[in-house]
Order: structure tokens, then sequence, then C-alpha cells
């Protein structure tokens, strides 16, 4: 088959973009073109990658002016005009070349208290939560996130309000306060109300769009706008 | 935008949705009829209901659009602006009364007798 002319971007916040040729393969994926360029080409190309069957979330960039999970996208499905551009994730540092810092995408995780609260012990009965219910079947909806940090890298609001708990964290506290496990919920709406929280939103949908694993994180962040208004109109949140 | 913004955007929008449409009726029914400007302050002046009707709807406007303008200077505003909340919270406040004013003056205008 041909070659790809591949333009992959270099160094840090101001690199540039330099061009490899690449046999083009069979079935072959984004990731496997960069890992043909680090391996036959330019060893000193830095990327980020573990599992490449889509479950670990490491692989994300920027591929032809989108986010995508490069392990499971295919060549052929993003190729223009026998080129690709490959870049790192957008709304972070980058570290070098392909690799971004996500420690702020990270961050803002803890930020809208997205860790489980406990309110039993293992030493009790373990929580029935029937799989039917109103609550687990939204849960459901919102799980299954491998924070790969496409839909933060997709979102205009974190372009625009640095304070922006962004789409992931957000989606993440919703399927929390739908957890009927979990003692922190109070907190978490705080959390989630509070500057750069769910009303930072504008509902472009961009996240729902790009989320490798097909989920809306947008829906998520109207469910906290209705969870927060509520506790409002009673008076639970200022 | 806060909690407290939030909702009184949304609760303002809510009001202004039927008024502005009944203000448009307003509109299209003058023009079609060729109400002249002194049949119009005819019906106006000394009407409760009119000066009700665009008392609400001023009001409404002004709490919408001082914190859509606080919302735009917040997100696309320059960089030492936007982070700055005290001239964030200043614009709302000046932008939301300097609305209500000049909206309610408009107002008293066509109602007063």
């Amino acid at each position: 088959m041909s070659n790809i002319a591949v333009s992959v971007w270099r160094g840090g916040d101001a690199g540039r973009y330099e061009t490899f040729e690449v046999p083009r393969n069979e079935s072959q994926t984004v990731l496997d073109v960069v890992t043909h360029i680090q391996r036959e080409i330019d060893p000193t190309l830095s990327y980020r990658f573990a599992c490449r069957v889509g479950v670990c979330g490491s692989c994300a960039m920027t591929v032809n002016g989108r986010p995508r999970w490069t392990c499971r996208t295919h060549v052929s499905k993003v190729v223009e005009n026998g080129r690709l551009e490959i870049g790192p994730l957008a709304n972070l540092p980058v570290v070098k070349d392909l690799a971004t810092d996500m420690s702020r995408f990270f961050e803002r995780w803890q930020g809208a208290k997205g860790a489980f609260e406990p309110t039993s012990t293992r030493a009790e009965p373990i929580a029935v939560i029937e799989p039917a219910s109103a609550k687990r079947r939204t849960v459901d909806a919102g799980i299954e996130c491998i924070n790969c940090g496409v839909c933060w890298a997709a979102c205009d609001t974190v372009r625009w309000n640095p304070d922006y708990l962004g789409p992931a964290a957000l989606n993440r506290a919703w399927t929390l306060q739908n957890d009927t496990r979990d003692g922190g919920q109070g907190q978490r709406l705080a959390a989630v109300a509070g500057k750069g929280g769910c009303h930072a939103c504008h509902t472009h949908q961009s996240c729902a769009e790009h989320c490798p694993q097909g989920l809306n994180p947008t829906a998520s962040i109207a469910g906290l706008k209705r969870m927060t208004l509520h506790a409002f109109l009673k008076g639970e949140l200022a | 935008m806060s909690l407290r913004l939030y909702v009184l955007q949304r609760g303002s929008a809510l009001i202004l949705a039927p008024l502005v449409l009944a203000h448009l009726v307003v509109i299209f029914y003058a023009t079609a009829q060729g109400l002249s400007a002194a049949s119009i302050l005819g019906r106006t002046k000394g009407s409760l209901g009119w000066g009700v009707f665009y008392g609400v709807f001023v009001l409404a406007a002004a709490v919408h659009g001082a914190i859509g303008i606080h919302n735009v200077l917040a997100e696309w505003g320059p960089d030492p602006l936007k982070r700055n909340s005290g001239v964030l919270s200043v614009t709302l406040w000046v932008t939301g009364i300097g609305l209500a004013v000049l909206g309610l003056r408009a107002v008293y205008a066509v109602v007063a007798t």
C-alpha cells in the first residue's frame, strides 16, 4: 500500500509540526502510525499509551483537528487526502511532543468531589441495589468513563473558563449523586454548584459528540443543574 | 456562573418569554392597524395594565441582560478583566441598574398622565 504523510507535533507548547512518511497498512490505527514513527524513524518522539485496546484512556491525541482515542481510531476513517495531522490534546499544557500534562484534568475530579464516600463498612452486609431502579439506571448511563481527557479537549467552556470543572469530573459527580450508597452528596452538590461548576456549561454537547465511550456528560451536567436548582428552591443551597 | 445568578437568569428568561411574544404581537397589531403615536399614547396613558406589563418586562430584561453581559465578559473578556471578580460584579450591577433606570423612565413616559 502507499505511504501517508503524517504531521506530528514536536516540542512543548511552543513547538511545530514535523512531517513523516509512514507506510500505509490494512486495519492500521493512528496509534500504530505514531508507534511506527517512534520505533522506525525517530526514537525521540514522546507519546503515551498502555493497553492499545480502548480501556486505559492514555493515548488520546488531536487527530486532524479532533480529539480522539488513537488506539481505536482507524487511519482509514480519519485520513484526509492522504494526510494525517497528529497533535497533543487541546486545553492541557504540553510536556513534550504528544504527551500532555493531565494534572489539571485530574485535579478537577477532586474539585468535583469525585471520590466515593462510603456509608458502611466491609463488616456490614453488601448493599442491595435494584438493577432496574431509576437511580441505578441513571448511574449506568454515566459510568465506564476511561478518563482519557477527550471531552476536556473538546470543550469550549474548558477553553474559556479557567475555573470550569469540565465534563468528565461533573459526569463523575452526577453518577455519585445517584449512588444510594454514597454519603458525600451534600458536599458534592455544593462543590458542583460553586464557581466553575455545572452552571458554567453552555450545553454545546462537544463532550457527548467526541466521547469515545459514547457517554453523554452534557446530560449528566443537565441533571446536576436540575438537582442544584431543587436544592436551591428548598433552601439547602445558596 | 454562581447558582444564584443561574437561577435569576433562567427565572427572568421564563418571565420574558411570554412577555416578548405579547410585545411582538402588540407591535404587529399597532403597525398593521396604522395606529399613530397619539393613539398609542392614548391607550397607554393612565393604564395600570400596560404599566405593570412593561414594568415587569423592563425589570426582567435588566436582570437577564446584566447577567448575560457579566457572563460574556467572564468568559470572553480580556485576560486580566475576566479573572477580576470585583470588576465583573461592578459591571453586573451598573449594567442591571442602568438598564432598569432607562427602561422604567420609558415606561413612565408612556404611562404617566
